[in-house]
């Protein structure tokens, strides 16, 4: 909302003060400023003139007029001049050499076009009043010679912006905005919509409203004999223009003016072009209205309409029908004032994508009270600007309705507020605000207010003002009370909490595994989670994959991607090839976050409640079985060299084993133990796939990535990933570790190399081992894997360290060689294994 | 050889070990590194030396000449003995000297061979807060991102023709009437802790959030909120002022300046929005006739996050007695944060997982 200092000050007697401090009032008030706009402080020299007499210059592209100007100085001013909208004997504005214009633009004599010229004729966009540069403005006759035109035409101008939140419609006027500044600086307010309209008898139009619940007021004026050529006075132009409206026609600028001051959005039909009786009613079925945009829409059953004889003629306070909108020779003119639901307007600007000036209004709620006045002021205005008389009568029609009461205890704003506030404050702001407030309280109206009262002493009754539609509850009262009291004083207080719990494992667990994941050399990324069916196909994943079952947004960003994720890995490669490309070849990333897993049986919609009171279990189940699983994951990716080439040597490439170690990283801070098999998944390598496992639960897979997903992707070649649902981990966390005896007897140490066929997985060889060698063993080690020759084809040695130590003597050299036995042997049995040498 | 006259035993002479010890002390000296020492040593003071040859004649004097021989080889051998020693001692220093300065390297050599890994500042400067609260008593409580529309709107009092609604830019979970939304707020998840804790509730929540915009230096699609609630008998407005403004401080340091004024959310009544000085110009661009300031647009404060009185509608649908309980609520950006508290100007680079914005905030901010 653009509020023009001067259009302020015709209600509210101001101090003199600045507009800042205005704003800073407004802001403490709940009016936020947006921005302060001064407008002609920097314009100077600027004066009226008469043009004497006007001398065609021939020989240019365009005509060239120059032109002697009367200036009241000691001689008339030469001026060339490029427009040809004026004769000799017009008042017109000058800038004078040596003057400024709007911007820091300096006017200097110059010669032009073979003459000299001394300043300039200028239009109203030099003036900064607007667009209009189609010609030099012509001010009205009489106008004195050289007057002053900042002064006269008022150039000087402060313009306050402030954000206007929803729930004050009323402030989203001069009016509403007026009111708040005499509160501010506790000066008298001038209400605007103090009109006095007289009594009528008559409806100057019929009109009737078929449904009660979309408008509850309906009120229609006309103005006969208007002339429709009449240009809207400057003035009027100017304050439109500052308050951000384009002029367009002084009937349409009336009904623009009107609403800016007063907050009533009015319309302005062509009397002759209306059939029959005005009703107000929703649409019907199949039925359809060009706008004045000249798009013909087709109506919902819901949608709010004027209608008459020939059908829909107006989306109520939304946008007029163009058949029966005022055109540039309408002389018979019907003003309709009205109140539409605000529920009806919101749902039908959402449901045509459509917000005016009028629905802004109407949504966020208007004064009631005000169609008889708003429409008054307008009529006035056109006949006083425009001719033509105001023809008796007023079209009038209400539904009644019962004003809102709302009962509090005198202290229940201070308890609100954490602080006291006397009963004569609370009575008094609460009438600052508009409120008619009463000893003693009423029964609530309706269930809600049941549930919302409050009790206590000394119970007030408070009818809020029509134009508050926003306070109907205690505390909305209270708030009113507190803001004008001023939020800057409220005291600060620190509340002690009762002591809590501290963070859950799991929140502990995810912080764990970000440090150690970075300690580990990766770069945490928060990448978007929206996905394609693309991303779906670069990862291969076969047709059936639950990974393609995805949720879809009905308004993504990105037509590419309207899929939430359903895995990680996207969302990382994507990053991971931007650093690539910003010449980070060797890159290792990491990921925390949700993936969305709408399961296939799920219902395709969650039911929207009430919201009287607390749903019920069952109620509250249907939502959650709607909404898909959203577990939280973590995955890695891993590019280039993981260990740098250096001075010291070479470095090493990443490779599927930094991602295998990047999930037992993670496990280590769950305390989990990962089983790792040999698997067969995409996106991953079908040779360098490994399945992670806690106990039976499958968490995740690492390895290498698959040629087709490299190029798929354009990643660099062997990049790697892993991929873990945390929240399985979370669910078979172990509890606290538990602490292991330390034996300080001495550590036998024997070395076996084993050899079996090169498809055993080693972690089958390692499991027999350890099964095999029994408590004694207190580690084993794999420090060597060969194959060739030695070993025969198509086999590999393993081989490794076994360390055996007893909690509580020394082992003999027969004890740890026995359990190496026992170890090799059942190696052996599971795996085929054979003691290499032997 | 009984005939034999000792004092003609020459190697006993007196000039003659004197000669034996100045060679010796001479050959020690002469010495230049252990090698030779253990040469000299050798030749001068081992088995088959002079002065050990000298000392064997001893025995063969004559009982009344033994003494003073004894008395006179054995202070050359001494002397002999110490001057090695000595040398030994200067020799190992030299050599120990020399070896070490052999193995000097350049300590300014690189080693950048490990990877270097970060957290990202979102992540920490959310754990940070929820520290604050934590240390302050609050629980971290958490909800999903693909939210029921009850949750998101319907029961934070937004009702569907709420303009509030539409100011939400909502993704929408198809199709439109699904009921499902990516949420657009954290504070849904009040909802969820008045559900599912018992009262009182101190809870803090931060996580992402969602609205469709489209990404530039000031607005993301996805970013990240931190609410707070706090439900109890008794509290009030002031509450929530001293709440946040120690929150402030705990964040941008002692001396912040803050600044509450009314605003309007539907699930808060009254509301306010919290306000920070602006660190850049300190309010002054406010002031008609300074330099305008990029940080506050001129404003001369930050809007750092809204906050309010929890709406007793908002606790009627989650079955608390507005009768008994009160309390507050706030939500505030962590990327305004993290730009504000860390300089950093561009969303864009907070949402691109460019390492190089990442690296410098480590494992903390």
């Amino acid at each position: 909302m653009k509020v023009p200092l001067s259009w302020l000050r015709e209600y509210v007697d101001l101090p003199a003060v600045t507009a800042h401090e205005i704003a800073d009032k407004l802001t403490a008030a709940g009016l936020k400023l947006e921005a302060v706009t001064s407008y002609g402080h920097d314009v100077k020299n600027v004066v009226v003139g008469e043009v004497l007499s006007i001398e065609e210059l021939e020989g240019f592209k365009k005509p060239i007029r120059h032109c002697q100007v009367e200036v009241g100085e000691a001689a008339p001013r030469q001026i060339v001049c490029g427009a040809t909208n004026f004769v000799a004997g017009d008042r017109v504005p000058v800038v004078l050499p040596g003057g400024v214009l709007p911007g820091g633009f300096e006017v200097g004599a110059r010669k032009t076009y073979g003459r000299m010229s001394e300043g300039m004729i200028c239009s109203e966009r030099e003036l900064g009043l607007g667009e209009d540069h189609s010609g030099i403005m012509v001010l009205p006759e009489g106008t004195p010679i050289g007057a002053d035109v900042v002064e006269l035409l008022g150039l000087r101008e402060d313009v306050i912006e402030l954000e206007i939140t929803p729930d004050i419609g009323y402030a989203l006027s001069i009016r509403g905005v007026a009111r708040e500044v005499a509160t501010a600086f506790e000066v008298p307010f001038r209400d605007p919509a103090d009109v006095s309209p007289p009594a009528e008898s008559q409806p100057s139009h019929p009109a009737s409203i078929a449904d009660p619940t979309a408008c509850d007021r309906f009120v229609l004026r006309a103005v006969s004999g208007f002339d429709p050529h009449t240009p809207s006075p400057f003035w009027l132009r100017a304050r439109l223009t500052r308050a951000g409206m384009r002029p367009v026609s002084l009937a349409v600028d009336v009904t623009n003016y009107v609403m800016l001051e007063l907050g009533q959005p009015l319309h302005a039909f062509d009397a002759t072009k209306l059939t029959g009786e005005i009703v107000v009613r929703r649409a019907q079925p199949g039925e359809t209205l060009e706008t004045l945009d000249h798009v013909v829409r087709p109506l919902n059953p819901e949608d709010v309409l004027i209608t008459d004889g020939s059908g829909a003629i107006s989306m109520a306070g939304t946008m007029g029908g163009l058949h029966t909108e005022i055109s540039d020779d309408s002389t018979e003119i019907v003003i309709e004032a009205a109140h539409f639901s605000a529920s009806g307007i919101a749902r039908m600007s959402r449901r045509h994508n459509l917000v005016s000036e009028a629905s802004k209004r109407f949504e966020r709620g208007v004064d009631r009270e005000l169609p008889l006045y708003a429409s008054w002021r307008a009529v006035r205005l056109l006949t006083e600007l425009g001719g033509g008389a105001i023809r008796p009568g007023v079209t009038h029609v209400e539904i009644p309705a019962e004003p809102v009461r709302i009962s509090i205890p005198s202290d229940h704003p201070g308890k609100v507020a954490g602080t006291h506030y006397d009963r004569e404050t609370v009575v008094r702001r609460l009438e600052q605000v508009g409120c008619t407030v009463e000893s003693g309280a009423v029964a609530p109206a309706d269930e809600m207010a049941v549930l919302l009262a409050v009790t206590g002493d000394d119970m007030l009754t408070v009818t809020p003002p029509s134009w508050r539609p926003d306070l109907t509850d205690p505390n909305d009262l209270a708030e009113e009370v507190i803001r004008l009291e001023g939020y800057e004083n409220l005291p600060s207080i620190l509340p002690a909490a009762p002591a809590g719990a501290g963070l859950t494992e799991g929140q502990r667990l995810r912080r764990r595994v970000g440090r150690a994941l970075a300690g580990a050399g990766y770069v945490e990324v928060l990448a978007y989670p929206f996905v394609g069916e693309r991303d779906f196909d670069n990862l291969q994943l076969p047709a059936g994959d639950a990974r393609r079952r995805a949720v879809r947004l009905a308004n993504p960003l990105s037509e590419d991607e309207p899929l939430m994720r359903t895995t990680l890995l996207p969302g990382l490669l994507k990053t991971l090839v931007r650093n690539v490309g910003r010449g980070f070849g060797d890159v290792a990333l990491f990921e925390t976050g949700l993936v969305y897993r709408p399961a296939p049986d799920a219902p395709a919609q969650a039911p929207v409640l009430g919201v009287d009171r607390r749903p019920t279990r069952e109620e509250l189940a249907s939502i959650e079985a709607a909404l898909p699983d959203q577990p939280r994951r973590v995955a890695v990716v891993l590019a280039g060299e993981f260990e740098r080439s250096g001075w010291w040597g070479k470095g090493r490439p990443a490779t599927w084993a930094d991602a295998v170690e990047a999930a037992r990283t993670v496990a280590r801070e769950a305390g989990v133990e990962l089983t790792v098999r040999a698997d067969r998944h995409e996106p991953w390598h079908p040779g360098r796939c490994a399945a992670l496992y806690a106990g039976d639960t499958l968490a995740g897979h690492a390895g290498e990535l698959h040629p087709r997903v490299i190029e798929a992707y354009g990643l660099p070649p062997r990049t790697c990933a892993m991929e873990l649902e945390l929240t399985r981990l979370e669910a078979v966390l172990p509890g606290p570790a538990q602490a292991p005896p330390v034996s300080a007897y001495p550590v036998a140490t024997q070395d076996v190399a084993l050899i079996v066929g090169a498809d055993v997985p080693f972690a089958e060889v390692e499991a027999a081992l350890r099964e095999g060698a029994g408590e004694l063993l207190e580690s084993l080690r794999l420090f060597d894997v060969y194959t060739g020759a030695q070993v025969g084809e198509g086999n590999k040695s393993l081989a490794c360290t076994l360390r055996f130590r007893a909690p509580d003597r020394t082992l003999t050299v027969e004890e740890t060689t026995a359990a190496r036995e026992a170890a090799v042997a059942l190696a052996a049995e599971r795996t085929g294994a054979q003691l290499r040498g032997a | 050889m009984s005939n034999y006259d000792p004092v003609e035993v020459t190697p006993l002479h007196a000039d003659e070990v004197a000669r034996m010890q100045a060679d010796a002390l001479d050959a020690i000296k002469a010495a230049r590194d252990l090698d030779e020492l253990k040469q000299v040593r050798l030749a001068h003071a081992g088995d088959r030396s002079p002065i050990a040859l000298a000392n064997r004649e001893i025995g063969a004097l004559p009982p009344a000449a033994r003494a003073e021989a004894g008395k006179r080889v054995g202070g050359a051998r001494k002397a002999i003995a110490d001057a090695l020693a000595e040398r030994q001692v200067q020799l190992e220093a030299e050599r120990d000297e020399r070896v070490l300065v052999e193995e000097t390297v350049d300590v300014t050599l690189p080693w950048d061979r490990a990877p270097r890994g970060a957290r990202h500042p979102l992540t920490t400067l959310q754990e940070r807060i929820a520290d604050a609260f934590v240390a302050m008593g609050y629980e971290v409580a958490e909800g999903p991102e693909l939210e029921g529309e009850w949750f998101n709107f319907d029961a934070l009092n937004i009702s569907p023709d709420h303009p509030a609604r539409s100011d939400h830019d909502t993704f929408f979970v198809e199709s439109v009437d699904s009921g499902k939304v990516l949420r657009t707020q954290t504070s849904p998840v009040q909802i969820r802790a008045l559900l599912g804790r018992e009262l009182p509730v101190y809870v803090i929540s931060p996580g992402k959030v969602f609205r469709t915009d489209e990404l530039d230096a000031t607005h993301t699609p996805v970013f990240h909120q931190v609410e707070g609630l706090a439900i109890d008998e008794g509290l009030t407005m002031a509450h929530l002022k001293g709440t946040l403004d120690r929150f402030a401080e705990v964040m941008f340091g002692e001396g912040i300046t803050t600044r509450f004024r009314p605003n309007y959310f539907p699930f808060t009544e009254p509301s306010a929005e919290m306000d920070l000085k602006c660190f850049v110009c300190r309010g002054a661009s406010a002031v008609p006739g300074n330099p305008p300031c990029r940080t506050c647009k001129s404003e001369g404060w930050i809007e750092w996050g809204g906050c309010g009185m929890v709406n007793p509608r908002v606790l009627i649908s989650c079955g608390v007695d507005p009768a008994r309980y009160s309390g507050f609520a706030f939500g505030m950006g962590i990327e305004r944060t993290l730009m504000f508290r860390h300089n950093a100007e561009d969303m864009r680079d907070m949402v691109e997982g460019d390492v190089r914005f990442t690296l410098p905030f480590g494992m903390e901010v």
